[in-house]
């Protein structure tokens, strides 16, 4: 099978463009003076198919935030975000939900949640395939979506097909989510940590499902925790903290050659085998604070050992270290 | 570290069954295993490998429906399996005491951290509330949280300051021996790092051995001294980590080692590990890894293999016995 199984059914999309991405949270207060938490904050990057871009951050950074942003889940509060230069959330842009859901899919972190326990796998794969293809005829779509689970590895596909959830393993499942994403003909594929529920040993089977899958032109917004595995799996990778995209570039360059305090504390951070010491981590003991729209500085400040009275009082722009290397941080303006 | 201290800990051909309605899934399968004083073992494996129901066992934890079918653990020298509810409570948490994956459960809600660090000194000795409480803010300082804690409730801290709360209980009555069930699992990367650290000191300072459970090879490596590595209930390889994560022999040990993409050195492509752990209630005959196992025999699905000694390690493969052998 040399033509390619999975056909795009807008072969023109070519890259999702977000712009200065801010979302806030209404957290309560009175009618008149509502509070806001700042989920997300100035956050720009281009998400190109064929490719995978690696948001890494903690928990709180904000990054299933973005993603569901880019799945029209939450509207900007600010900011853009544009499907080959259409405003995805403008009156002009993509029409309705389901032109925009055919061509941006999202992958959850828990297998287990995702997949409805009374289907049969056949059942969750037939029904996007034929919403997004009415006009497939009834063979057409069973034939399509045997071409499908044979193409996320779970052979043999007829009797996957009529198994239910229940009865295959979570990596088995995850590759469902993946195949049901095939099936409506995604372009784009927004992956919430999914790998991060599932057994160590079939992890890699996954990341490199989706690594091949990059070669159908399909791009990739992997949300991950795991630093190590962005590098692995993405091109390109862009570290979050508390909302901001703080470093970002060429994943090899973002990992081998930390420039901000903070991917520098994640990383030194990452358990190595013969470590076997303490060692002291480069920053300040502290919680991960909560931004509101009036929050000013750098988010890190408070932590950063190298943090100066101008971190608390602004938020530095964006220098450019290397062809694709950029980072956020007064030490390097 | 010498062999011929005596261990702390003995496990005997501990085997361990969940009766359900389908059959018995023996979730632990005549394990051997001993912990010296102060040493740190590692168990490591992927979920549904037993690695947890070794720990519940050591504790003499279970009740219905798993059933410790058969074995022995040899707590310097007493059979934990055969104390009685009372020599049990003095053991736990007086002797061994536990740290489990997830401190938001651990906790009680409704009761302050305070109460909860003082009701394990009271239940153990006989002191005053004021002392135990003085005991508890000592203990509180000890894994890096401020005394003024105490009367907070759990849900006030954040998810790593449960932890060493939870870690803090642990260390109420100066165990000799701490079970660690994924203790940092759910914890960001910074956060694991703060509490491994407290770790490393706390350890130092109190001698404790440790068993720790982790599906994280990378931080075994880091912590433990000996690391065994179980699947489908038994163990298959067994060495000082060293040994076990930079010269794996075993198919699946080498699979798992192999698992984990590295933040530093070259990029390559890894493979991971074919196939899906066993259904536990459809094991064969044969080695519980053949089917996944690109170096499987005819003998291999017929017969499981022992853990036999090979150097310093024990490896329970027949394709590593037989070039044994063969050598």
């Amino acid at each position: 099978m040399n033509q390619p199984a999975i056909k795009t059914v807008t072969e023109d999309a070519s890259d999702i463009t977000v712009e200065d991405l801010t979302i806030d949270f209404s957290i309560g207060g009175g009618l008149f003076n509502r509070e806001f938490l700042r989920a997300v904050s100035e956050v720009s990057f281009v998400l190109k198919s064929g490719e995978a871009l690696a948001i890494v951050g903690e928990s709180g950074s904000g990054k299933s935030t973005v993603a569901r942003a880019l799945c029209r889940l939450y509207q900007p509060s600010e900011g853009r975000i544009s499907l080959d230069g259409q405003d995805v959330n403008s009156a002009e842009g993509v029409s309705s939900q389901r032109d925009y859901a055919q061509l941006v899919q999202m992958i959850f972190q828990d297998p287990f949640g995702s997949l409805n326990p009374v289907h049969t796998i056949r059942h969750h794969l037939r029904r996007p395939t034929k919403i997004h293809n009415p006009h497939l005829s009834a063979d057409e779509v069973e034939e399509r979506v045997i071409e499908i689970i044979e193409r996320v590895g779970l052979s043999p596909a007829r009797q996957t097909a009529d198994k239910f959830p229940y009865e295959l393993s979570g990596g088995q499942r995850q590759r469902v989510a993946i195949a049901r994403a095939l099936a409506v003909g995604a372009k784009f594929i927004l992956a919430d940590e999914p790998i991060s529920m599932l057994d160590v040993s079939i992890r890699l089977g996954i990341l490199n499902l989706m690594d091949d899958m990059k070669q159908d032109g399909i791009g990739f917004m992997y949300i991950t925790h795991d630093i190590a595995t962005a590098r692995y799996f993405a091109e390109r990778t862009a570290v979050m903290y508390v909302g901001h995209m703080v470093e970002w570039g060429n994943s090899d360059s973002v990992t081998q050659n930390p420039q901000h305090p903070y991917t520098q504390l994640l990383i030194s951070a990452v358990p190595e085998a013969g470590r076997h010491k303490k060692k002291e981590l480069m920053a300040k003991k502290g919680d991960i604070p909560m931004r509101s729209p009036d929050s000013i500085g750098c988010p890190f400040a408070a932590r950063c050992l190298k943090a100066t009275d101008r971190c608390h009082a602004e938020m530095p722009q964006t220098t450019q270290l290397a062809d694709d290397h950029f980072v956020r941080c007064f030490l390097y303006q | 570290m010498s062999t011929d201290t005596k261990p702390l800990l003995q496990v005997r051909d501990l085997s361990v069954d969940y009766v359900t309605d389908n059959g018995n899934a023996r979730a632990v399968n005549q394990v051997t295993l001993d912990i010296r004083p102060g040493e740190t073992v590692g168990l490591a494996g992927e979920s549904g490998c037993g690695k947890s129901t070794l720990a519940f066992a050591i504790a003499n934890l279970h009740a219905a429906p798993a059933l410790i079918s058969e074995g022995e653990i040899l707590f310097e020298d007493r059979d934990v399996l055969k104390m009685s509810e009372r020599e049990l409570r003095d053991f736990r948490w007086a002797e061994a005491s536990m740290v489990f994956q997830s401190a938001m459960n651990a906790l009680n809600p409704v009761i302050t951290i305070g109460d909860q660090i003082i009701d394990v000194i009271l239940a153990h000795k006989t002191v005053t509330r004021d002392e135990a409480w003085k005991r508890g803010e000592e203990l509180l300082e000890t894994v890096g949280i401020h005394p003024s804690r105490m009367t907070s409730y759990a849900h006030q801290l954040s998810g790593g300051m449960r932890q060493r709360v939870v870690i803090a209980i642990a260390l109420a009555l100066r165990p000799k021996l701490i079970i660690m069930d994924e203790p940092t699992t759910a914890l960001d990367v910074v956060v694991e790092r703060e509490i491994m650290d407290e770790l490393y000191a706390l350890k130092e300072e109190y001698g404790f051995a440790i068993l720790f459970i982790s599906h994280d090879l990378s931080l075994m490596g880091e912590i433990a001294d000996r690391i065994g590595v179980m699947y489908a209930g038994r163990l298959v390889e067994l060495g000082t980590a060293q040994e076990v994560l930079d010269d794996a022999q075993h198919p699946y040990t080498k699979g798992l080692v192999a698992s984990f993409p590295t933040i530093h050195g070259p990029k390559v492509r890894l493979e991971g590990i074919p196939g899906n752990p066993p259904n536990l209630l459809e094991l064969g005959e044969g080695c519980h890894f053949a089917d996944r196992c690109t170096l499987s025999t005819d003998l291999c699905k017929t017969t499981n293999p022992d853990l036999i000694r090979k150097g310093d390690k024990e490896i329970a493969c027949h394709v590593v016995h037989s070039e044994e052998v063969a050598a």
